[in-house]
């Protein structure tokens, strides 16, 4: 390694600490939609399982991030005879 | 009023159970009784750090399962009669583990103790979520590298949602300890700085462990570097972080046991060029 090269080389820190920024600002976003799904999950469960008995699996909360709009997908499929317990 | 202190990470290798020594024995110095708990089931260490390997007869899950008490399983220091050990199994599967019989060994050892330790496995899994679950305290063993940094972000996540603490929405106390710390490659920008990991991970810092022989150099003898050596800069680090823990304020410095930054560059570079 000569002295010319040696001079070149560049500091590596501020690289490391822009990628972790960014990784992390990233993954908490990530991590804060999971349990806003798992919160939305439990509370729409609450208020279908007031009326209907439904089976927990069978209900999908989805949340797409796209680049215009995100969307709130909910999937719930009800029991064949879902009327009877209301109407019991 | 005992206090439940879990050392975490995320990652391995980054000074779970060399801090989880280092402070057990500080506090145990301090007059306080103190039991380091090793969570690792499957891989035990902190009793070869300790330098207890030899004594381990019963452990955490037999005292769990019940087949043992407790009183048969933790094990008494041989330097400091405060000093108190429960080791990991080394042989069951860690799903032995269950949540009601870890609780109830807990309650025991906050009845016993004045403080329990507890070295938390690597990872995000089971095993270390049981380890942080009953903390009151939590330390957040970190070292300046990108992977260790980022996986204490997500293991900052679990402490606040995992704990017992959090989901009665109490605040849980965590601090961050950095080990591995150089500080002549963080001023030469091969590092990252203190404040560049505090500034990300936003926890307050408990302690800056420089990189230093002697915590090898502890290990090997299995003996907390904080009695092994302890006017070394790394046993001073962790004294002073036991005296911030139990509320003392001290003013926070990089220690260091080298030699001088110029002498260190100017021989090293010497001694590299020979060897090249």
């Amino acid at each position: 390694m000569n002295l010319l090269s040696f001079l070149k080389v560049r500091q590596t820190a501020p690289l490391a600490r822009e990628r972790l920024q960014l990784i992390i600002a990233h993954e908490r976003a990530e991590v804060g939609r999971s349990q806003l799904v798992d919160i939305l999950r439990e509370e729409i469960l609450a208020v279908i399982a007031k009326h209907i008995a439904i089976d927990r699996d069978k209900v999908q909360v989805r949340v797409e991030q796209g680049q215009e709009v995100s969307t709130l997908d909910l999937d719930i499929e009800l029991p064949v005879n879902f009327n009877a317990k209301k109407a019991a | 009023m005992s206090k439940v202190l879990v050392v975490t990470s995320g990652k391995g290798g980054v000074g779970k159970t060399t801090t989880t020594a280092a402070l057990g024995a500080a506090i145990a110095q301090s007059g306080s009784s103190v039991c380091v708990v090793d969570f690792d089931v499957g891989l035990r260490n902190l009793d070869l750090v300790m330098g207890a390997e030899r004594r381990v007869v019963y452990d955490l899950i037999n005292v769990v399962c019940g087949d043992a008490k407790l009183s048969q399983a933790v094990i008494r220091d041989k330097r400091l009669p405060n000093l108190h050990l429960l080791p990991a199994s080394q042989t069951r599967d860690k799903d032995a583990l269950t949540d009601a019989g870890v609780a109830r060994v807990m309650d025991e050892l906050r009845q016993k103790f004045d403080w329990v330790i507890c070295d938390s496995p690597a990872g995000i899994e089971r095993g270390a979520t049981l380890a942080m679950r009953h903390a009151d305290v939590a330390v957040v063993v970190t070292n300046p590298e990108v992977s260790s940094v980022r996986d204490s972000d997500r293991i900052i996540g679990l402490l606040d949602s995992k704990t017992i603490k959090a989901e009665k929405g109490e605040t849980l106390d965590k601090h961050l300890i950095l080990t591995r710390y150089d500080a002549a490659r963080a001023a030469r920008g091969d590092m990252l700085k203190v404040e560049d990991v505090l500034e990300i991970l936003s926890l307050p810092l408990l302690a800056i462990i420089p990189d230093s022989q002697e915590v090898l150099r502890a290990s090997n003898v299995g003996c907390p570097v904080t009695l092994n050596n302890p006017l070394s800069a790394p046993a001073r680090a962790y004294a002073d972080a036991v005296r911030r823990l139990q509320g003392e304020t001290v003013p926070m410095s990089v220690l260091s046991d080298r030699r001088s930054f110029l002498e260190r560059s100017f021989l090293d570079k010497f001694f590299a060029r020979r060897a090249a």
